[in-house]
């Protein structure tokens, strides 16, 4: 029963070794989709390519469906699934600040290797900025620890928050998650651009 | 031919097979490692492993880094640097399949190329800074916690989309 590791089926050296060939998987879908090109990903803020949208949300609604159905069928245990706390001011702020990053730079951490791994220099370039952040967030650390500490709220399931089984709520952001899709298709129309 | 090779470096996977396959891909770290994929986490792995030989008194001093020592007492032996490493290898396979391995900076014939490494180094910093705080970025934070209904997941995705959204019509020229 997975998760392997944390079952002790397969060794901590192993699971690097799977880690290095489920990253060539990403980085190979990344790439192939797309996702190399800072062009097609901010598509997405302007109507033109909204492939961000249909992969990112196809993407999430593909492993929460599954990963259900393989705790349902018992072979995965969700309990031991490490699910990202939730501390809402820092989540916000820092989500914030992506999404800034996003825009202007056109790319978000993944994509930057998969378009670095090409041979974009804007993405190796941005990979430059992204160690300059961390660096920055870092040493400044002793600044902005209150705010990364604050309004920790447990690592709750959005399902736990709203009321509902984890189905139900899945099955709610799948509904959504379609309706996006229509006004994603829909968009591709209505702003089309030739080249970019 | 030349155009032939061109049009084919412009074939991209259908976005909703794309999306299929990485949601497989996400459950497989999920089955195997019980945690989803990540990404600016490696940056972060790598800052702490040069600190470490650079300035190991500096380390325990600062907080974050000790906190990241704590749990991960040789840096680089770590997931998410094997898994960043192999995007590396896995984008370059898919890159030279479909003849897009070409050094370039790709911008806006509105934007000169300088003007479009200075907008992604920029991005790169705040992506950088931001990833920190938010405890992973749209990779870790935001595809990953969403797929396991993680509250903080659903928050993060609609704050970096939604700023993006927001400040969209400000960075227009870059793009558009």
């Amino acid at each position: 029963m997975g998760p392997l590791v944390v079952n002790g089926i397969i060794s901590e050296n192993t699971n690097l070794l799977l880690a290095f060939i489920i990253g060539i998987g990403f980085g190979f879908v990344l790439e192939s989709s797309g996702f190399s090109s800072s062009r097609k990903l901010a598509g997405v803020f302007y109507g033109y390519d909204m492939v961000v949208l249909k992969v990112f949300f196809t993407a999430a609604i593909t492993a929460m469906l599954g990963m259900l159905f393989l705790s349902l069928f018992g072979w995965l245990d969700l309990d031991l699934v490490y699910v990202n706390p939730t501390y809402l001011s820092s989540a916000i702020i820092g989500g914030v600040v992506m999404g800034a990053g996003f825009i202007i730079g056109g790319f978000c951490p993944g994509t930057s290797f998969a378009g670095a791994s090409i041979g974009k220099i804007d993405a190796m370039v941005f990979i430059g900025g992204l160690f300059i952040g961390v660096i920055i967030f870092s040493e400044g650390y002793p600044l902005w620890d209150n705010l990364y500490m604050a309004a920790f709220k447990g690592s709750p399931k959005l399902s736990e928050s709203l009321g509902l089984s984890d189905g139900l709520a899945a099955l709610g952001i799948i509904l959504a998650a379609i309706g996006m899709f229509y006004v994603a298709e829909w968009a591709e129309k209505k702003f089309p651009r030739e080249e970019y | 031919m030349e155009k032939e090779l061109k049009d084919r470096s412009r074939r991209y996977l259908n976005p909703y097979l794309g999306g299929v396959l990485l949601g497989l891909v996400l459950i497989a770290a999920n089955y195997i490692a019980g945690r989803g994929l990540g990404a600016s986490g490696a940056v972060k792995s790598v800052v702490v492993a040069a600190n470490k030989v650079i300035a190991p008194a500096h380390l325990e001093k600062n907080a974050f880094y000790a906190e990241s020592i704590k749990q991960h007492p040789n840096p680089l032996k770590n997931w998410l640097v094997f898994e960043m490493t192999g995007v590396l290898v896995g984008g370059f396979l898919s890159g030279s399949l479909w003849g897009r391995l070409k050094l370039k900076v790709e911008h806006s014939p509105k934007i000169t190329s300088r003007k479009r490494l200075i907008m992604a180094g920029t991005g790169g910093v705040l992506f950088g800074f931001g990833s920190q705080l938010g405890r992973g970025c749209t990779s870790g934070s935001a595809l990953s916690g969403m797929a396991v209904l993680s509250l903080g997941g659903f928050i993060t995705m609609a704050a970096i989309f939604g700023t993006a959204f927001a400040l969209a019509y400000f960075f227009r020229k870059n793009w558009i």
